[in-house]
């Protein structure tokens, strides 16, 4: 910091002067406004968990310090009094370089209500003087940022408004699991090379997965080299021009951060306002967003790509550890037993007690921990206060302060053990299960707004609740177990794999193999990429499959509307109007109409309440009489009338019980009312002569009607020539 | 056997209408005195490609065009002059002469295009990776006014939707996305399969598809015959297969099988050929076709290169009156060394043969053909005359284009106009950005603006 300030000053320009005045100010997000760190955030706030023995918080801010940022400004949401009292006992408050105020507020639930907030505050108190550093309190980074502020200021000074700097680092997503190292979704951004402004934005949400990036027409008229990368990763760094603020004041619907904002930007042409990025090459940054990026990050703290913010150095009063070979950090009072095997990379915090022959690599052990004998841990991260019996079998977990895993007990891949829970006696806990003392909320909602709500007023609620839930320690750990095991909440299972600390099992490798196969060709299906060919092979698939699902939805349709027609008797040309809109809008023939609407004022028949077949026969009889002008509509044609036909055979064999036996009955009735001409009776009858002997059981059943229609038929034809001879 | 080069000259273009006419396909159109077919010609040829197909839509084009190519170079290079049906589009007209197509790689070369661009460039990159298709892209010319003032009432100044939007990786390397002009209008939508795969996709809206391709035929083939719909090359072969480059399940391994002439060691020879692609391209890194290919097996890529051509080479397609006009300016103007002619001290061309009248002045970046005669006190500015024209007197041509036998009565004044060969303007027409068909009279005294002159 002390570089950018002497470079400021060494500039003569006013320009410089007045900014070596202005304080360089950052606003830390002390809470993420997200769930991924449940329960383990239920009753910490995730900036004071622990990574690689030190809360996340401080790496945040020591970085921030040494950039030169000389106010930091920490928004507190969930926890805030934890996370005050952690600042107060920290010696962050009495910092000589860096100034840390705390701003508290529960009403905020997403990053856009404490920008907000701020804003709200702002107008009082004027805190924010110029551009500011927005961060969350969970990046890892050691970036420098004067350089980039200045960046962003003679930029901002050349163009009102590119009010924000995005930081950006290269980090290829596996073409397979569509996800970052860090475990998020797949980035999609488009840049402009020269200018590096951003111009899309877009995340993959696994949800509904599309198979191309859209950029709209616009950015190629008026940019003519468009730069669509899917190799950077975003750092939810960025560097903000005051009016950030107010346009989260001016639209308060702006939620996250990128999902709201920086969209809501890049669309919004009326304000014009514009985003850069700055990608950083040789720098560390990286957000923890989940626990994949909990263990990739930890990782890369152990590996020193952090640096200076390793565990061997002091950076924030922790206790430096001491580096060992093998990148082995071990605290200076480790008892460890002679026969114990500590692999490489990984890191054992004070007090900590080591029992024989354990094994243990790759992991993290916090402070105070006590280690039986023949336990194994492998890139596992067990945090303070920990006791761990002997036998015992880590892999690929999280275990929290003061959990207790008895004798003989292993934790299967993924396993993430919040506060204080005790895993029972040779008990297994399956992997990627969630396991915390507070009972799961019942009350969980897939609506994000409400998640965030949950987050952070609803924790407090949580607490509060917490002594009474203790009383009834669950036992779902086996029987001198403690702890509820959480159900992955909806539409997380995919997630579960991904987003843990486990590396992803073969089995699921080899299963998005083979979506991505089925992916591919779906996508170019459903994707006729751009206007190339109608008579593309794939297009006509594509037609060719669709019918069957629109013939579907629009017959549920046509129900819909006949049934409404009846039960609120809606005149008869009303009804066909609307069935026509259905049909053009389906792109259907007349003939499917019929039979749609014949289906539902059949299906309306069967559905009314009836005792026997007899009272049937009437409810058909009468819905036939009453709508068989609607049918009558679309009837016009012996193909139609045939389509109708078909169909009530259809449905007969659908329900053979009820419709069965009175296929011959109803279509006698048609027949009387005019519905249905002799011709197409006898031509369908002709057509289904040569079906197979299943076919065939409704037609025999009216064979003695069709014998009838011949002979009245035979007759009418001699009554003409009757009368020709007249 | 080296490359094998497919001249697409096309027929009785219906843009180029009322300059085409029966007597002259779209090819032998005169560039600067010179069939446009020419120029071709000589810029293949001084890449030694000689081994040509010319492929000519029409029976009767193909008579004209064969006709002058025999009269022309038959004996430096080997062409053979295919005609096929008239409207069967590019991929039709590929499709059609499939049986002569012998050659490993097919270069394919529009026949209307005025360029120094080298297509063994393309050639030679081609061969470097090893690909299914490599592209010439160039710049996209810069759509802005005629320098001149003549075309202001055409207003041709918007290029008739030639924008291409193009995806390239990020050493230039590789196609990755093609879409055209047309499109442009919709949004762009670029499949994930492949941005995920190269990392990075350039999206250029300022570089052009030269029209100059070089195919596999083994691929070409393929696609030809499994999509009997696909018509256009550009439109629907060639994006077609940057489509699906990283995915042809069309393309099996028989095709390398059956040109290495055995099976045996199949895989070795593959491999062989993808490592020395890779020195050749000077790739530290293996490309990501090949990291693609090799993540998931059972997968064969179609490489899709592109060759983009420096922005100072000159580079036309004759696909419009502007383009007709805009070349013919351009040849014996800015790029005057495509002409082949040697310039005058007055950086014009006068044939010995031409006779001027007194006071004529023929100024800077203008051509006189053979023969042809100017009365007195005429001004030719920025202008080319073909041979045997006659021009009376006090006659002003500016901007203008006058093919051979032409009569120009006295007192004309002609300004950013084709005059086709054979017309007769009388005397004291005053024409401005108008098309004058061949063999046309225009009577004494008419005043005309963007008009178009043809017998109906």
């Amino acid at each position: 910091m002390g570089a950018q300030k002497k470079g400021g000053g060494a500039r003569v320009s006013e320009d410089a002067v007045e900014q070596s005045r202005q304080r360089l100010q950052a606003i830390l997000l002390a809470d993420s406004f997200a769930t991924k760190f449940r329960p383990v955030t239920l009753e910490r706030p995730k900036v004071l968990l622990p990574i690689v023995n030190v809360p996340m918080i401080d790496y945040t801010l020591a970085w921030l310090e040494s950039a030169g940022i000389e106010e930091v400004f920490v928004f507190c949401c969930a926890h805030s009094m934890q996370v005050i009292e952690y600042l107060e006992k920290s010696e962050w408050y009495s910092h000589p370089n860096l100034l840390v105020r705390t701003i508290e507020s529960h009403k905020s639930i997403s990053a856009g209500d404490a920008l907000r907030y701020m804003y709200e505050q702002q107008t009082e108190t004027s805190q924010i003087q110029g551009d500011f550093v927005l961060v969350s309190g969970d990046t890892v980074s050691n970036m420098p940022l004067a350089d980039l502020i200045k960046e962003h200021r003679e930029r901002k000074k050349k163009d009102e408004k590119a009010i924000m700097t995005m930081v950006i680092k290269q980090s290829k997503s596996s073409p397979l699991t569509h996800q970052s190292r860090l475990g998020t979704d797949q980035l999609f951004i488009a840049v402009d090379p020269l200018t590096k402004q951003l111009l899309h934005y877009e995340e993959d949400k696994v949800d509904h997965p599309s198979g191309s990036v859209c950029l709209e027409k616009s950015l190629l008229d008026t940019n003519p080299s468009v730069l669509v990368c899917n190799d950077m990763q975003d750092c939810y760094i960025d560097i903000c021009s005051p009016e950030v603020l107010s346009l989260f004041e001016d639209n308060f619907d702006y939620q996250h951060l990128r999902r709201h904002f920086v969209k809501g930007v890049l669309v919004d042409d009326i304000m014009g306002y514009k985003i850069f990025t700055h990608e950083i090459h040789s720098s560390y940054a990286g957000r923890i967003d989940n626990f994949r990026s909990y263990d990739t990050v930890s990782k890369d703290i152990i590996q020193r790509w952090t640096y200076p913010y390793v565990p061997d150095i002091n950076f924030s009063g922790n206790r430096p550890l001491k580096l060992g070979r093998q990148g082995i950090y071990r605290a200076s009072d480790v008892v460890q037993s002679r026969s114990a095997d500590v692999g490489a990379s990984t890191v054992i915090g004070y007090g900590t007690k080591i029992g024989n022959g354990d094994k243990i690599s790759n992991s993290v052990i916090g402070n105070g921990c006590s280690i039986g004998s023949n336990v194994v841990i492998e890139g596992s991260y067990i945090w303070n206060n920990v006791t761990i019996e002997d036998g015992c079998e880590i892999r690929n977990a999280i275990v929290c302060d003061g959990v207790k895993i008895r004798a003989g007990a292993v934790l299967q891949p993924g396993v993430v053990l919040s506060f204080n829970v005790v895993v029972g006696r040779d008990f297994v806990v399956p992997a990627y299960s969630k396991v915390s003392l507070l009972q799961q909320p019942t009350t969980e909602d897939s609506d994000e707004e409400l998640e965030y709500a949950d987050s952070s007023s609803g924790t407090a609620d949580h607490l509060s609740g917490l002594n009474l839930q203790m009383e009834s320690k669950a036992s779902e750990l086996g029987p001198d177990g403690a702890g509820y095991i959480w159900e992955a909440c909806e539409g997380a299972h995919d997630e579960e794999w991904k987003h843990s600390v486990a590396p992803i099992p073969k089995d699921k490798l080899f299963e998005i193999t083979q979506a991505i196969d089925d992916d591919d060709t779906d996508d170019e299906s459903v994707v006729p990429t751009s206007g190339e060919l109608k008579s593309d092979a794939d297009s006509i698939n594509t037609d060719v499959n669709d019918p069957n699902d629109d013939y579907y939805y629009f017959e549920k349709e046509v129900e819909g509307t006949v049934l409404r027609a009846v039960e609120e008797n809606i005149k008869v040309d009303l009804v066909t109007l609307e069935i026509n809109g259905l049909r053009l809008s389906y792109n259907m023939e007349s003939a499917d109409c019929a039979g749609a609407t014949f289906y539902s004022m059949i299906k309306l028949a069967v559905d009314t309440p009836h005792n026997s077949a007899s009272e049937l026969y009437k409810n058909a009889a009468s819905i036939i009489t009453k709508w068989k002008e609607l049918l009558g509509f679309y009837v016009k044609k012996i193909d139609e009338q045939i389509e109708v036909i078909m169909k009530f055979e259809e449905m007969c064999q659908e329900s053979p019980k009820e419709l069965g036996p009175l296929f011959t009955q109803i279509l006698h009735l048609l027949y009387d009312k005019d519905v249905l001409q002799e011709d197409a009776v006898l031509r369908w009858a002709e057509e289904k002569a040569g079906a197979d002997e299943a076919d065939k059981v409704y037609l025999k059943q009216c064979e003695t009607f069709i014998q009838w229609l011949k002979e009245a038929s035979e007759e009418e034809d001699e009554d003409d020539e009757d009368e020709e001879d007249d | 056997m080296d490359f094998q080069v497919v001249i697409l000259a096309g027929g009785f273009s219906s843009n180029l209408v009322p300059l085409v006419s029966k007597e002259v396909p779209k090819a032998l159109l005169p560039v600067a005195n010179r069939p446009v077919l020419s120029y071709v010609l000589d810029l293949l040829e001084s890449n030694n490609l000689k081994d040509l197909i010319v492929v000519v839509e029409g029976e009767d084009a193909a008579l004209k065009v064969g006709g002058w190519i025999s009269s022309a170079c038959v004996d430096r290079l080997h062409v053979e002059v295919a005609a096929v049906a008239e409207n069967v589009g590019t991929a039709g007209a590929l499709r059609a002469i499939a049986h002569h197509l012998t050659a490993k790689d097919i270069l394919i070369v529009s026949g209307d295009i005025v360029s120094d661009i080298p297509p063994g460039a393309v050639a030679a990159t081609h061969r470097r990776h090893d690909a299914a298709v490599t592209v010439m892209l160039c710049a996209q010319p810069v759509s802005g006014p005629s320098e001149s003032g003549g075309s202001g009432g055409k207003d041709k100044t918007k290029k008739p939707a030639c924008d291409d939007i193009i995806g390239l990786d990020s050493l230039k390397q590789f196609l990755l996305y093609i879409a055209k002009g047309a499109e442009i209008k919709k949004d762009t939508r670029v499949k994930k399969s492949i941005l995920c795969a190269a990392g990075k996709i350039e999206i250029r809206s300022d570089l052009m598809d030269s029209h100059i391709y070089a195919f596999k035929r083994s691929v070409l083939q393929e696609v030809l015959d499994q999509k009997p719909a696909f018509r256009s090359l550009k439109e629907d072969v060639l994006p077609y297969l940057v489509r699906t480059q990283l995915r042809s399940e069309i393309f099996s391994d028989q095709n390398n099988v059956e040109e290495n002439g055995n099976g045996n060691g199949k895989n070795n020879m593959q491999n062989n050929e993808v490592v020395l692609s890779q020195i050749l391209s000077n790739a530290s890194l293996p490309s990501f076709h090949q990291v693609y290919e090799s993540g998931l097996d059972s997968r064969k890529t179609n490489k899709c290169c592109v060759y983009i051509a420096d922005e100072s080479k000159f580079f036309v397609r004759l696909n419009s009156i502007q383009a007709f006009m805009d070349v013919n300016r351009d040849v014996i103007g800015d790029a005057n060394h495509l002409s082949g002619y040697s310039f005058s001290a007055h950086h014009n061309i006068v044939h010995p043969s031409a006779e001027l009248g007194s006071k004529t002045t023929v100024g800077p970046h203008c051509m006189l053909g053979e023969g042809s005669q100017v009365g007195d006190k005429c001004s030719v500015k920025r202008s080319v005359i073909g041979r045997h024209c006659r021009i009376g007197s006090n006659v002003k041509i500016v901007n203008s284009v006058v093919m051979d036998h032409a009569t120009i009565g006295d007192g004309c004044s002609i300004q950013g106009s084709v005059i086709c060969s054979n017309a007769q303007l009388q005397e004291r027409v005053t024409l401005r950005d108008c098309q004058v068909e061949a063999g046309y009279v225009v009577c004494a005294g008419s005043e005309q603006k963007g008009e178009t002159f043809a017998r109906k």
